[in-house]
């Protein structure tokens, strides 16, 4: 199960902004997470859910987006979804296609709570 | 109250980068490299060793046998002739990463090399994620696993550049249709190179062997 490893590297990377960025309590980061990606968002969470206890991302939750997947074909130059795992051109047949999206595995936001303002007297 | 902070970051920038490095290095000493993927027991090390003893003699092969216990792979390799042979033993990690690739390199000198093979973990899910830095992956699959799984894992038949069908030898004992798997792959990735073999009985190496020679001739004159 790589969603351990994944779940680390996420853990690596937001850790590195909350330090060069000085930034205070993560509530959430976003993802974008390919259809084809091969990560599965389910193990993704049970493997974030599991590390995250050790590090103070331990009430961090995770947001993923999944992304369709799409392509282009090199042949008509139409884009168009791909369904159903077919991976060839619905108006021209080619299987000659260069892919759009679908195989993202990407953090795309952090989610920052503000710290509270003290009020004076 | 809470703040929204925009960022676009691969989750594997860092083994991208690594494996950028790698490739940088293997295209400058005009070595062609693949990257070995397949459930456990496909025979990914049986056709490391055939293509050892029939190619050693003619180029400079150097490979690095992943595993998650033991050595045993590079140790047949060795055994099968091979020269520049390395073990990464992962420790219960279930793919390779840039890292540890990049990290025996070195041992094997790839400026003496014209062919450099990674034969990854056993596990058709987890690699597909890594890059290694090699010229393309070769996914395996034998006749005894089922002609559906091009299907069932998509995303390592989708960024590999050649399917070998292994253990052809045993077709007429498995439900399996080559017709079938090979449509099912090429539903996936149109642009599969094809390979129908086995390592048992020789059938179907010949065309392995001639198709490495030319993409180690077509690295070296690029
Ligand atoms: N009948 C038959 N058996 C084969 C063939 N190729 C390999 N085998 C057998 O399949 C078994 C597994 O082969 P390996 O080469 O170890 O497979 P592998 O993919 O390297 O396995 P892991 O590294 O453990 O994932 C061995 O017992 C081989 O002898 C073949 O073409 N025909
Ligand atoms: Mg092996
Ligand atoms: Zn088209």
């Amino acid at each position: 199960m790589h969603e351990l490893s994944i779940a680390n590297s996420i853990i690596n990377i937001v850790l590195d902004e909350i330090k060069t960025k000085n930034l205070g309590e993560v509530k959430a980061i976003g993802l974008k997470i390919g259809a084809i990606s091969g990560i599965f968002p389910d193990a993704l969470e049970f493997g974030f859910d599991a590390i995250k206890l050790e590090t103070v991302l331990c009430k961090t939750k995770l947001e993923i987006e999944v992304i369709p997947i799409a392509g282009k074909c090199i042949n008509c130059s139409k884009s168009f979804e791909v369904r159903e795992l077919v991976f060839s051109c619905p108006h021209c047949q080619s299987t000659s296609i260069k892919m759009e999206q679908g195989e993202e595995l990407d953090i795309t936001y952090m989610e920052i709570a503000e710290e509270l303002e003290v009020e004076d007297g | 109250m809470t703040t929204t902070i925009k960022l676009e970051k691969k989750v594997l920038s860092e083994n991208d980068k690594l494996a950028a490095e790698i490739r940088d290095e293997l295209t400058k000493n005009k070595v062609a490299a693949l990257n070995f993927v397949s459930s456990p027991g496909s025979g990914k090390t049986s056709l490391l060793e055939k293509t050892l003893q029939a190619l050693r003699s003619e180029m400079k092969i150097g490979m690095v046998a992943g595993d998650v216990q033991t050595e045993n792979d590079a140790k047949r390799l060795i055994s099968a002739g091979g020269e520049k042979i390395k073990p990464i033993v992962t420790g219960g990690s279930c793919h390779l990463d840039a890292k540890m690739v990049s990290k025996v390199l070195p041992e094997i000198d790839s400026s003496d090399l014209d062919l450099f093979i990674i034969e990854n973990v056993g596990n058709l899910v987890c690699p597909s994620s890594y890059d290694l830095g090699e010229d393309m992956k070769v996914v395996l699959i034998s006749v005894t696993e089922g002609d559906d799984k091009p299907l069932k894992y998509p995303s390592m038949f989708r960024r590999s550049s050649v399917m070998v069908i292994n253990k052809i030898d045993m077709l007429e004992l498995c439900d399996f249709s080559l017709e079938t798997v090979k449509k099912n792959a090429l539903q996936i990735n149109g642009d599969l190179k094809i390979f129908e073999l086995s390592c048992r009985t020789g059938e179907g190496l010949e065309e392995w062997y001639d198709w490495l020679k030319e993409l180690v001739k077509g690295k070296r004159e690029a």
